[in-house]
């Protein structure tokens, strides 16, 4: 009897939402589906503007163009899932790639061991942060402000602030950005390894308890606490495995910008937030998905790279981008607010 | 009468200088409702806490099935099938209702979630509870409603064999009906032979799915009274002067306490 009562106002319930609220609906339980949505009405609109947009070529160098991005924004997922926030993955990443050019400059080092040791320093930075956050309890906007700036400086300290050129480099260094065709599509190995760190991570996320205890972390760690998982744990890895994604990112950076600059990236930060943000993952952690982020960096850089195919000037395009991430996080609050 | 599956005897507790807790002995019987009540400050939680192995017990011997133990932290207490059901609910919004039941004790294959294993414990654990407010075992928390949450959060202490499942004022935020509703649930809850202590302050909820009551006065055991044989007026007064006529503390405890 009960249960007739209570199923029947379930189905009153239903009808009374509107098709709006039957979209925001949709919206919670499936977080990547507005910047798909996004991603393709960006797709048309440059289509229609620019004949060169949808080509090949063009195709070939958005991507390129996205890898790196793509790859700092794993790492930036994994914190933002979890309540948190990382300023230091341009700074993270810098740092490893300038120890990897110049331990190895002019056959200094192998490659091999070079590019092993500037992944590691990248993991340790990552635990840095990670036990800056859980050990000492200092949010993480305020821990990854501070290792900013100090990782920015170690790089420029050791490297001189001096750039190094690919031909002084070994291969291996380099190979990230050695491109293969498929079709009439240039593709770079650089591609391929983010490709890579999605599907892997992806299905950490959501095929492991570890994934899981990742978002239930972020939706509350104290709740979680109390149903046994282990919070702080989780937390440090989540910051430990974000400084590995960022390592690679910095193998992938050599290959794409064919040198290794100490102030090379300078947006990095900001591209990954607003890549994770437009990805429709909550900045209060908890929900959201990887394939979001791709999608989110997609974006990002189709703007960018459909903007100044139509000739338009730079600052137009982080015009662009600023209103992007303000309308994304507006449509995640709204998101939020669904009804049962 | 049968004898208790969890009990405690001679329990003190302090805090510093503070003494919580004066000569406790309370007992949880299978398949029954005990109403732990008292008013606020009478040392309901800090009794509860004890039993979850996070307060450390001064003096006293807890037994589980007459055998005596230490109940030392939290992963003991589990151990023995004693499931707390918090007033917060330690529910994980966005996650699913599966996902929660089963938060920080997966079932695995390899490295891997086994999930469909899962949901089918899921809905299992739900159907043997008679629980027909809850669709589908893929809801999002965040969907549910507040006695729907309060039904979840009961049936992850069942799902993992909960021979005795705590629950702090289940009842304390929701409407008429969802109130009968998890009442429902905590009267078969005893009716599957799990001894159940349910905190609460509401004497409505008390009177109607209790077994017996426990009136905690001032850090002690005012009285413990089977249900058929006291009235609210009798446990109210209990909880506000420790005595009810013949019963309760004798008067020089009950003022000296005060």
């Amino acid at each position: 009897m009960t249960a007739d009562v209570s199923s029947a106002a379930a189905e009153f319930a239903r009808r009374q939402q509107s098709p709006l609220q039957r979209i925001q609906h949709q919206l919670h339980g499936r977080p990547w589906l507005s910047p798909l949505f996004l991603l393709f009405v960006t797709f048309v609109a440059f289509f229609i503007a620019t004949p060169t947009f949808l080509t090949a070529n063009s195709m070939g160098i958005l991507l390129q163009q996205t890898a790196v991005v793509a790859a700092l924004a794993v790492g930036q997922t994994l914190v933002i899932l979890t309540a948190g926030i990382d300023l230091s993955v341009g700074a993270v990443m810098v740092l490893s790639m300038m120890v990897m050019a110049t331990l190895t400059k002019d056959g200094g080092m192998p490659g091999v061991l070079g590019l092993l040791i500037g992944v590691a320093l990248a993991v340790g930075a990552g635990a840095i942060n990670g036990l800056l956050v859980t050990r000492i309890n200092l949010p993480p906007f305020i821990v990854t402000l501070g290792t900013l700036s100090i990782f920015t400086a170690i790089a420029l300290l050791y490297s001189g602030g001096e750039s190094i050129q690919q031909e002084h480099l070994p291969g291996l260094l380099n190979a990230l950005g050695n491109d293969f065709g498929i079709g009439k599509f240039r593709l770079t190995w650089g591609i391929v390894v983010v490709i890579a760190i999605y599907a892997v991570m992806s299905f950490v996320l959501s095929q492991t308890a570890w994934g899981r205890y990742v978002y239930a972390v972020g939706d509350d760690a104290e709740s979680a606490r109390l149903s046994g998982v282990p919070s702080k744990r989780i937390l440090l890895a989540v910051y430990t495995v974000a400084g590995l994604v960022y390592g690679i990112a910095a193998w992938i950076l050599i290959g794409r910008a064919g040198a290794a600059t100490p102030n090379a990236a300078p947006t990095a930060n900001l591209d990954s937030i607003t890549a994770v943000v437009i990805g429709g993952t909550s900045l209060f952690g908890g929900r959201g998905r990887l394939i979001g982020t791709l999608i989110g960096a997609l974006i990002v850089q189709t703007f960018d790279f459909g903007l100044s195919q139509m000739g338009v000037n730079q600052q137009w395009r982080v015009l662009a981008t600023g209103l992007l991430v303000i309308i994304a996080v507006a449509i995640d609050q709204w998101i939020r607010r669904v009804k049962a | 009468m049968s004898d208790p599956i969890l009990n405690v005897t001679g329990l003190n507790k302090s805090f510093g200088a503070v003494h919580v807790l004066h000569d406790i002995d309370f007992g949880v019987y299978a398949g029954e409702v005990t109403a732990l009540v008292g008013d606020n400050g009478a040392g309901k939680s800090t009794l509860v806490k004890c039993f979850a192995g996070i307060n450390a017990i001064d003096t006293g011997q807890m037994f589980w099935e007459g055998k005596p133990v230490t109940l030392s932290s939290p992963a003991v207490a589990s151990s023995y099938g004693i499931e707390f059901v918090y007033q917060d609910l330690a529910l994980a919004d966005n996650l699913d209702i599966t996902q929660n039941m089963f938060l920080g004790r997966e079932i695995t294959k390899g490295p891997f979630l086994a999930d469909g294993e899962m949901e089918a414990k899921a809905r299992e654990t739900l159907s043997s509870l008679s629980v027909r407010t809850i669709n589908s075992v893929r809801q999002l928390v965040s969907s549910l409603s507040g006695g729907q949450r309060q039904t979840v959060a009961i049936a992850k202490a069942v799902l993992w064999n909960g021979k005795v499942v705590f629950l702090d004022e289940p009842t304390a935020a929701l409407g008429v009906a969802q109130t009968r509703q998890v009442l429902n649930l905590v009267r078969r809850l005893a009716d599957h032979g799990i001894g159940v202590v349910l905190i609460s302050h509401n004497m409505n909820d008390v009177m109607e799915v209790a077994d017996r009551v426990a009136a905690l006065y001032l850090g002690r055991v005012a009285a413990e009274v089977k249900k058929s044989e006291t009235n609210t007026g009798q446990i109210v007064e209990l909880i506000t002067s420790g005595r009810s006529g013949t019963i309760g503390l004798p008067a020089a405890t009950a003022v000296q306490s005060a």
